[in-house]
């Protein structure tokens, strides 16, 4: 039910990445939008770095005693009236949100941006069991009605142009009026404002994620710009937050430390438009809000993360920042990653969650520059992690046979640097011979790869060594 | 009093593909008192590090660690190479109490070229001339795994004649990536599309960098695209060493950097 990944096809994916073009315009937001706004914003805060050492340290501090901070968190939540789900697999919480909807008897449903619902598959679930969800972020709302997945974790509609959503908008909205003028973005976004407010009005239940839980008050908390999570959560009568064990942190003022670095990672704001809080359901007099407050907690094998060399992982608050300085994704966009989280955190994280045979390349779809690391506001060593990933890849022999063999062969030389020397002194003058007249080769046999769209420089002659000993 | 003894860690791409950077860090070693001896090496292990093969990788990392504990430095002309000795030897052997020791010792005394004569020798001038507009490209590895910025600029602002200048993104990754450009060729050379238009963009006539495989990667794309840039290790210039023709060009094809 969750996606079928076709991150083993990260190749092909790839290929055609790099051919679409207007995937590569769109992709051109990333550095006018987002790498320099966080850079303004960052340097603007003398503190920056020392507000993201205190956010690491408050993710490794609730990580170790995560047991006691979700029984304290469970504890605060049904003393105000709500209802806690543990959900130890994706199928278990795809099963306790749709009988929560049929006890409600919700036959429309309005969703807030939740990766935790891309990773479990929910909508296509809600949909299969006669359930219709509708999603209330704009991006969300695009991808949904696309029938894609995400290719960004804060921005799932940045793969596609003003001109695709205009077509979209034509094709699902048939009852408005086709010669009406779409061409400025407000329009867009007034037209699926529109659409939206009848979706609200009419939801039975409203499902959102969580940036952040609180242990000390039973809180949880999104951040968003759109405004759509708040109606999402309080007009329907029931209010579901559907979400992952690693989102705890022990306090509220844990939480403000995390919102000077979050929107300022992210998208380079000072702070997201709505920080919107909720503590259970409608008490006696409160105005609004829902009957009905369910927290489902996702682990789908964070618990065992917690226990291994991934668990610095589980300190990402997911603001994107990781993917939007990588170089590979910069290049090839988010879907070419083939399942729910992209760029360099989803190289770690998706492993992790679907198993590693069906990862495919993603550990190795990294030029190891380290800028996802540098950029990182809880600082997960992320290269170090996909590393470990490699480790693991060889060590159950998943690696192609070629790349085995290949490295094999080297590795034998490497380790005896006496057969080394002479190895590759005979080589780097055989190639100067050939080479030495040009300086570089348009075609090497056995590096095609490199030489089918770059010259490869021809050595000078002898190595360093055999010179350098016949000089002293 | 002799100066420091160091021993060169010279790297596989130098000792294979060009040996002349081997001679001028071995110049600007000695041109800064260091005494320099080269003892016999193979590669520091990154192919295998990067490709999850721990094991070749520890023999690779003991072999390297005996061959050069007892020298007073190790002097690594890459800023990646150094930063596997440095920064990822020690993570190796963590908690090995035989080796564990030796590694941190070993890494105490790794630098990369640059930021070895300007921070450990205090080198600040290079004496060497050059006439040309260069523009500097910061390896990833040198650059977040060992802090190396500054240095170079700091001595190439020192040479007779050169001007620097900078190009947008001089700190984004080339999309050389060691095995990551043969295994990606295609996002590989994505990437270093993006990067060689930066660098055609500032007009100079030379490119920099430190490490030989980033410029083996921006050489052989600059040449394939038909570019009359000059690439070169900054070692070369520094030491006043440009007589070799630039990376990936023909003996009399000498372009910018022609005196």
């Amino acid at each position: 039910m969750t996606h079928a990944a076709t991150s083993p096809q990260f190749k092909e994916n790839a290929h055609a990445a790099l051919a679409d073009v207007e995937l590569q315009r769109s992709l051109e937001v990333l550095e006018t939008n987002f790498i320099g706004r966080r850079k303004q914003v960052a340097d603007k805060l003398p503190e920056f770095d020392a507000l993201r050492d205190a956010a690491r340290d408050i993710k490794n501090h609730t990580l170790a005693y995560l047991d006691l901070y979700l029984e304290e968190y469970e504890r605060r939540v049904v003393a105000q009236g709500g209802h806690v789900h543990y959900a130890v697999t994706a199928a278990d919480a795809r099963s306790i949100i749709l009988d929560i909807c049929r006890a409600a008897d919700a036959k429309l449903v309005t969703k807030g941006k939740s990766m935790i619902a891309e990773e479990v598959g929910l909508d296509d679930f809600l949909a299969e069991h006669s359930i219709t969800p509708v999603e209330t972020d704009l991006g969300e709302y695009i991808i949904q009605i696309r029938h894609e997945m995400p290719s960004h974790i804060i921005a799932p509609a940045l793969h596609l142009s003003k001109a695709q959503v205009e077509a979209d908008f034509r094709r699902v909205h048939t009852n408005l009026p086709a010669d009406r003028n779409l061409d400025e973005p407000e329009a867009l976004l007034a037209e699926a404002r529109a659409v939206l407010r009848e979706k609200f009005l009419a939801a039975d239940v409203g499902i959102t994620g969580a940036n952040f839980l609180v242990a000390e008050t039973g809180t949880s908390i999104i951040v968003t710009n759109e405004g759509n999570g708040d109606l999402t959560q309080t007009l329907p009568k029931v209010h579901i937050v559907l979400t992952s064990i690693e989102k705890l942190v022990p306090t509220l003022e844990d939480v403000a430390e995390f919102l000077r670095v979050l929107a300022r990672s992210a998208t380079g704001q000072e702070m997201s438009v709505y920080t919107t809080l909720s503590t259970g359901p409608r008490r006696l007099g409160d105005p609004d809000g829902p009957r009905e407050y369910h927290v489902v907690l996702l682990d789908n094998g964070r618990s065992a993360m917690l226990g291994g060399q991934f668990r610095d992982m589980l300190r990402c608050i997911r603001c994107g920042a990781c993917m939007n300085h990588c170089p590979v994704y910069q290049a090839v966009g988010g879907h070419a990653y083939g399942w729910v989280y992209p760029g360099p955190m989803g190289a770690v994280l998706t492993p992790s969650l679907i198993g590693i045979d069906k990862a495919g390349h993603l550990q190795n779809a990294s030029t190891f520059c380290g800028r996802c690391e540098e950029v990182c506001p809880v600082r997960i060593p992320l290269p170090k992690l996909m590393r470990f990933w490699r480790e693991r890849e060889f060590e159950r022999q998943l690696s192609p046979a070629t790349v085995r063999t290949g490295l094999a062969l080297w590795a034998f030389f490497a380790r005896r640097p006496w057969l080394y020397g002479i190895a590759t002194d005979l080589a780097a003058r055989a190639l100067a011979l050939v080479g030495r007249a040009h300086g570089r080769f348009r075609w090497l046999p056995f590096a095609r790869g490199w030489t089918d769209q770059r010259d490869f420089p021809a050595p000078q002659g002898a190595t360093f060594q055999s010179q350098w000993r016949r000089r002293r | 009093m002799a100066g420091p003894r160091v021993g060169l860690f010279v790297t596989c791409l130098i000792d294979l593909i060009r040996p002349s950077v081997g001679f001028a860090a071995v110049k600007l070693l000695e041109g800064a008192g260091c005494v320099v001896d080269v003892p016999r090496q193979a590669c520091c292990g990154q192919p295998a590090f990067n490709s999850g093969d721990r094991a070749d990788t520890r023999a690779i990392a003991e072999q390297v660690i005996a061959a050069f504990e007892s020298f007073d430095y190790i002097v690594v002309p890459s800023g990646s190479c150094a930063g596997m000795l440095k920064v990822h030897y020690p993570e190796l052997v963590r908690g090995d109490p035989n080796w564990q020791p030796r590694a941190d010792a070993f890494a105490a005394k790794c630098f990369e070229l640059i930021s070895f004569l300007v921070d450990v020798m205090g080198v600040t001038a290079s004496g060497a001339q050059f006439v040309g507009t260069v523009t500097y490209h910061d390896s990833c590895s040198g650059l977040r795994e060992l802090g190396v910025k500054a240095q170079p600029r700091t001595l190439l602002a020192t040479v007779a004649g050169l001007t620097l200048s900078e190009m947008p993104d001089a700190d984004v990754c080339c999309g050389f990536g060691g095995t990551f450009c043969v295994k990606y060729p295609e996002i590989s050379n994505a990437i270093v599309a993006k990067k060689v238009a930066n660098i055609r963009a500032t007009g100079a006539g030379t490119l920099l960098a430190g490490d030989l495989g980033c410029l083996m990667n921006m050489a052989g794309k600059l040449s394939r695209d038909g570019s009359r840039i000059d690439v070169r290790h900054v070692a070369e210039v520094l030491a006043g060493m440009i007589d070799e023709p630039a990376i990936a060009a023909a003996p009399r094809e000498q372009r910018a950097s022609a005196p």
